[in-house]
């Protein structure tokens, strides 16, 4: 056990080092110049190659890579070029907000997704699976920009129920972890529909049947803790998908996160701030498989056993 | 039985139909049967003859979706189920009415405990749960298995198939029912097993003062277990009365066929080959002096897992030191239990799994070939697998399966293919305008036949059967043996014959060779092997066989049911 998470470790660290070098090349490659930019309009060729000095982008790409990985190495991410702060510093206070909005958003869409595909399963074929299913397929389609400016519009314009934007108190989190976990309960919602529909036609559901049990836990406790085993590795995997969204979602609401962080500094080129955040993204990733995977023998008995 | 008493369980007109895109099908037609206290009534039919859908409508357990009750009652201790609403019928399942499935590997819940499962079953309805660990303990020391505290904390795939057919026995006591529907509850299990189970459910009938209603397609396990045994073929009863009766005097030809299909133990006697089908005309097998053997094989090993970094050594080898050979159109019997590596020296032998040792297939050694250089020994050698249902791409159809080994191996234009897959359908005496369905369009029988045209496909001289008739009726077992017999007399094959079935190894094999833990125990003529076995363990496997088709005899628990008549 200790031997595999030290190898799945190993392997994190890899795929963080693969993450960076990729991002590296991409963003030092890019055409826009983030001297030229910082010199400001006025600028003479000669004030843009200081700055460019100063920056250390005069230097080879491969020594700015390595100078870049030695300050990783010791939990620097860089200063950002605008703000002249720390990036490790910029990120660490927006994270909070960020780590609020996630948990609140793969809440909604477990526990919507689950419930809903738990339920369209048991009624397999009758209205109410169909009117799930083509919920969910409307879920998963709406560009979620869209479905937040929805939101907004029907339960902040109109009625007022809930604040337009802004980030502090429980009511503000509601609009965006909603925009958030509907595309994810949609996908649920299909994903655990399938898996309960296979798991309710096995044998020992049938015998739990037999036993005399109710249907609520025939449903609950046989059916269910199996047809998760797959959805589990699953959400794991979602966590990806979770950082493209909250990019959207926290520029729609003015979430004070890390998405937002990451928004500003693209329109800046402030590129270590775009560094360090999509580092950051990669490392949520990283972890959230990790979870998953040693969550799996601790619900299956069967991988335990290896 | 006296007929004074009403009887615990009757059922009367029951009938069933099932939803299809063409209406409603009759599948269950009036069905009459009881059930007296203490009795042990045996349905028998083969698979599609409504065996499980009566056991299935008694638990009302059908799938709603597809099947429907049309009619009929169903009277427990004189109260009438049949009108009961769901929610006053879910009391009686498990109390009243308890059901053991076909199989035990997937019956039981992968995710819960065995003792988990085992209380719920004792507590499924009621307050008296009580001391529900001690009762689950005491439930799986009833049922004979090893160290039972132990099992309540192990999980399903910790346990073997008997021991989980042990604990499915188990629940369905756990609340001493009335009744205890058991469908095919040993088909799926190794002979031995079968026997110890069988002889589990006697005794327990007679502890529990329970009924039992046993389902299975094994006249055999009819003989060994029935007091009354009912007989049924398309959705209908078409002979009942006492076991006695029906085995000496059938009147059916439905009963007779099941009789005549479970080939008997000892039937060969006295006889070296199997029994020859064709006239004596059939071309020699052997047709010049000291042929070049069809398979040799010498100090055969096979260890799985072997090579990985982590786990050097350590590992017990599947197989060890095999040693065999098959003469061509001769048939060798590889016989004995799930994991004595039987499955994996047939595998090994076609180069489908790493081994040590040396293989010779039509005088050609395979140790060591390159892929390419193993593709002229695969036209050679070719195999037949168990599950006819999970061999064929249920998306190709039939003419395009047996069509494909010809396509890999680049033989003939298609329209010669299309010949060929023809003669080779009518060779397995299925219609060749059968080639253009698609597998779902096949019962099991036809299927396997199709696994037979294209394992023949390529004019093998060597065929590999891994247990290919077991997932197979009774009845259309023996046809589909005897065109396997057939097949070999007219093409002088050689088979590599793998089951765990000693009746259908005796009927098919000229040598036999019993193996146990990865090693051959035995090995000579068939008639050495069955008649004056030396190894205890071929005699163990030997004794194990329900094969006692006259119930005449003592049954094999001796001092259960003493069972003689005059």
């Amino acid at each position: 056990m200790a031997l595999t998470l030290l190898k799945r470790l190993a392997g994190a660290a890899l795929i963080l080092l693969g993450v960076a070098a990729v991002t590296f090349l991409l963003l030092y490659g890019l055409p826009a110049d983030p001297a030229a930019m910082i010199a400001g309009r006025s600028a003479t060729a000669a004030s843009i190659a200081a700055v460019r000095h100063q920056l250390g982008l005069d230097l080879p790409l491969p020594e700015q890579f390595w100078r870049y990985l030695a300050g990783l190495a010791h939990g620097d991410l860089g200063r950002s070029y605008i703000q002249r702060t720390a990036v490790g510093t910029l990120i660490a206070a927006r994270l909070p907000a960020t780590l609020v909005l996630m948990v609140c958003g793969i809440g909604v869409e477990v526990a919507l997704g689950l419930t809903l595909g738990v339920l369209a399963a048991v009624r397999r074929d009758r209205a109410l699976d169909r009117a799930v299913m083509t919920l969910s397929f409307v879920g998963v389609s709406a560009p979620q920009f869209i479905v937040a400016l929805l939101l907004l519009y029907v339960f902040a314009a109109q009625l007022g129920w809930l604040p337009m934007s802004g980030y502090g108190t429980p009511a503000h989190a509601v609009l965006p972890a909603l925009t958030l976990g509907l595309l994810g309960a949609g996908w649920y919602a299909r994903m655990v529909r399938s898996a309960m529909v296979d798991v309710l036609d096995r044998d020992y559901v049938r015998t739990a049947r037999a036993k005399g049990l109710s249907a609520g836990r025939v449903v609950l406790r046989h059916a269910l803790p199996n047809a998760l085993l797959p959805i589990v590795a699953m959400i794991g995997i979602d966590v990806g998908q979770f950082m493209g969204g909250v990019v959207v979602v926290e520029a729609v609401y003015g979430w004070p996160g890390i998405g937002q962080l990451a928004f500003q500094a693209i329109q800046q080129v402030d590129v270590p701030i775009i560094m360090g955040v999509t580092l950051v993204s990669a490392l949520a990733v990283v972890l959230g498989n990790l979870l998953a995977d040693l969550a799996a023998p601790l619900l299956d008995p069967r991988i335990r056993a290896r | 039985m006296t007929g004074a008493t009403p009887p615990l369980l009757a059922v009367q007109g029951l009938t069933i139909d099932a939803r299809t895109p063409a209406g409603l099908k009759r599948v269950l037609d009036g069905i009459d049967f009881t059930l007296g206290r203490e009795e042990t009534l045996c349905l028998a039919g083969e698979s599609g003859s409504g065996k499980s859908l009566t056991a299935l409508a008694l638990m009302r357990l059908l799938p709603a979706a597809s099947l429907r009750v049309a009619g009929g009652s169903i009277r427990l201790d004189g109260c009438e189920l049949a009108g009961l609403s769901e929610r006053a019928f879910r009391p009686l399942r498990g109390r009243d009415i308890a059901m053991v499935f076909q199989e035990p590997m997937t019956s039981l819940n992968p995710v819960m405990t065995v003792g988990a499962q085992l209380m719920e079953s004792i507590r499924a309805y009621g307050r008296e749960s009580g001391d529900a660990r001690g009762r689950a303990r005491d439930a799986l020391d009833a049922v004979q298995i090893s160290d039972p505290a132990r099992r309540l904390g192990q999980y399903p795939h910790e346990l073997s198939g008997g021991m989980r057919q042990r604990v499915m026995i188990a629940m369905a006591l756990a609340r001493r029912p009335k009744v205890l529907i058991a469908d095919e509850p040993t088909t799926a299990l190794d002979v031995t097993v079968q026997a110890e189970i069988l002889r589990l459910m006697r005794d327990l009938r007679r502890d529990f003062a329970t009924s039992i209603l046993l389902i299975t397609h094994d006249m055999g396990v009819v003989a060994e277990m029935a007091d009354r045994v009912a007989v049924m073929r398309a959705g209908r009863i078409v002979e009942q009365g006492p076991v006695l009766d029906v085995f000496e005097r059938p009147r059916e030809a439905t009963t007779r066929e099941l009789l005549a299909a479970v080939p008997r133990l000892g039937a060969l006697r006295g006889t070296d080959g199997p029994p020859r089908l064709g006239p004596a005309t059939a071309k020699p097998s052997a047709p010049a002096a000291e042929p070049v053997p069809a398979l040799v094989v010498h100090d055969l090993s096979v260890t799985y897992g072997a090579g990985g970094w982590f786990r050097r050594g350590a590992l017990a080898p599947a197989v060890a030191g095999v040693c065999f050979d098959l003469a061509p159109g001769q048939t060798l019997g590889l016989v004995g239990e799930s994991g004595s590596g039987k499955s994996t020296t047939g595998k090994a032998v076609l180069g489908l799994v790493p081994f040590t040792g040396h293989v010779a297939v039509d005088g050609t050694a395979i140790a060591g070939l390159s892929a390419r250089d193993m593709k002229p020994v695969r036209r050679r050698a070719q195999m037949i697998f168990q599950d006819p249902y999970a061999s064929l791409d249920p998306r190709m159809t039939a003419g395009d399966a047996i069509a494909e080994p010809l396509a890999i191996h680049g033989i003939g234009c298609r329209a010669e293919r299309r010949d060929r897959v023809a003669e080779l359908l009518r060779r397995v005496h299925l219609p060749p305008e059968h080639a253009s369905r698609f597998p779902h369009e096949f019962s099991g029988g036809q299927r396997q036949r199709l696994c037979i045209a294209r394992a023949l496909a390529l004019e093998p001289t060597l065929i590999v059967a891994d247990e290919s008739v077991s997932a197979l009726d009774a009845t259309v077992r023996a046809r589909v043996l005897d065109l396997l017999l057939e097949l070999q007399e007219e093409l002088g094959l050689a088979f590599l014959f793998i089951s765990h079935d000693m009746a259908v190894v005796e009927r098919m094999s000229h040598r036999v060779a019993v193996m146990r833990s990865g090693r051959i125990v035995e090995s000579g003529s068939r008639r050495e092997v069955f008649e004056t076995p030396r190894d205890p363990y071929t005699r163990a496997l030997l004794d194990a066989v329900p094969q006692r088709l006259s119930p005449t005899c003592t049954r094999s628990t001796g001092n259960t049911t003493p069972f003689t008549i005059t």
